[in-house]
């Protein structure tokens, strides 16, 4: 499989990007293999996803870095920098969807908390909004006016001219549901 | 000058050797995780481990033609993941 690595011209300035390179896939290694200890003996989900976020982001761009310094070519150090471009981006995504899941069901011990800042009680010092009431009429009772006004206002704007398959469209779809 | 070179090929098939290890207890965490989430967090770092070996593979043996490959799981397993959480919150919603 592997091709004779080393020919003869291998100047002294490969041998050491590649040591620097080995140093580099060495490090992200040992936090993987740390990470997956810490996956198997931490007591829940939000200390698992910290466990996990090692080689997920940090090992990982460790290992590429160490990759792009042994393959040194520009094609294959731009893929390496966009997996890596690709795992600082999407990661959060993950953890922030996960750790919220965890925080609603049963992912979390909560005795093992000294502060739950995501929890529901009400809070004292925050003396809320001002005036709710005067406003809050105001946007609930327009959306239906509107969105029926928008409703008619479309069938009969666009009725004068190619209106007449949108009616018999929903028409026709009307009377199929209602008929049985 | 030869002895480095091998030496430090030495060193990343050692690599790959931890590099399963990690991954067998990852399958140990996936496999006795106590609710989906804990599976979808270890099936994550499973990914991460794949990614990484496929990168200390191709840093072993100094062929690119596995580079694509981990751009294009990179971003798979990203879409999985974030689906499957979708579903696990319907499971075990309260």
């Amino acid at each position: 499989m592997a091709p004779p690595v080393s020919p003869p011209s291998e100047s002294g300035l490969e041998v050491a990007l590649d040591a620097v390179g080995t140093v580099a896939i060495v490090l992200g290694v040992l936090l993987t293999l740390v990470a997956s200890v810490g996956l198997l003996s931490l007591p829940d989900v939000l200390s698992r996803m910290h466990a996990a976020t090692k080689p997920q982001v940090v090992g990982l761009l460790l290992v590429v870095l160490g990759g792009a310094l042994h393959l040194r070519t520009s094609v294959d150090v731009w893929m390496l920098v966009l997996v890596g471009a690709f795992q600082l981006v999407t990661a959060p995504v993950t953890a922030h969807v996960v750790g919220r899941l965890a925080h609603r069901g049963d992912g979390v011990r909560r005795d093992l908390l000294h502060v739950d800042e995501l929890a529901d009680r009400p809070d004292t010092t925050d003396p809320g909004p001002d005036e709710p009431e005067a406003d809050e009429p105001e946007p609930e009772e327009p959306e239906p006016a509107t969105r029926g006004r928008g409703r008619d206002g479309g069938g009969g704007g666009v009725g004068a001219g190619g209106g007449g398959p949108d009616g018999d469209g929903t028409a026709g779809r009307r009377g199929r549901d209602g008929a049985p | 000058m030869t002895g480095l070179p091998a030496l430090l090929d030495g060193i990343l098939v050692v690599c790959l050797v931890l590099l399963g290890l990690s991954a067998l207890l990852v399958v140990v965490r996936l496999l006795r995780g106590p609710s989906g989430l804990d599976r979808l967090v270890a099936l994550d770092v499973l990914v991460a481990e794949f990614l990484v070996g496929l990168v200390v593979y191709a840093a072993l043996t100094g062929t690119s033609a596995l580079v694509p490959v981990v751009v294009a799981i990179s971003l798979v397993g990203f879409l999985g993941s974030t689906t499957v959480a979708r579903f696990v919150r319907r499971g075990t919603d309260r």
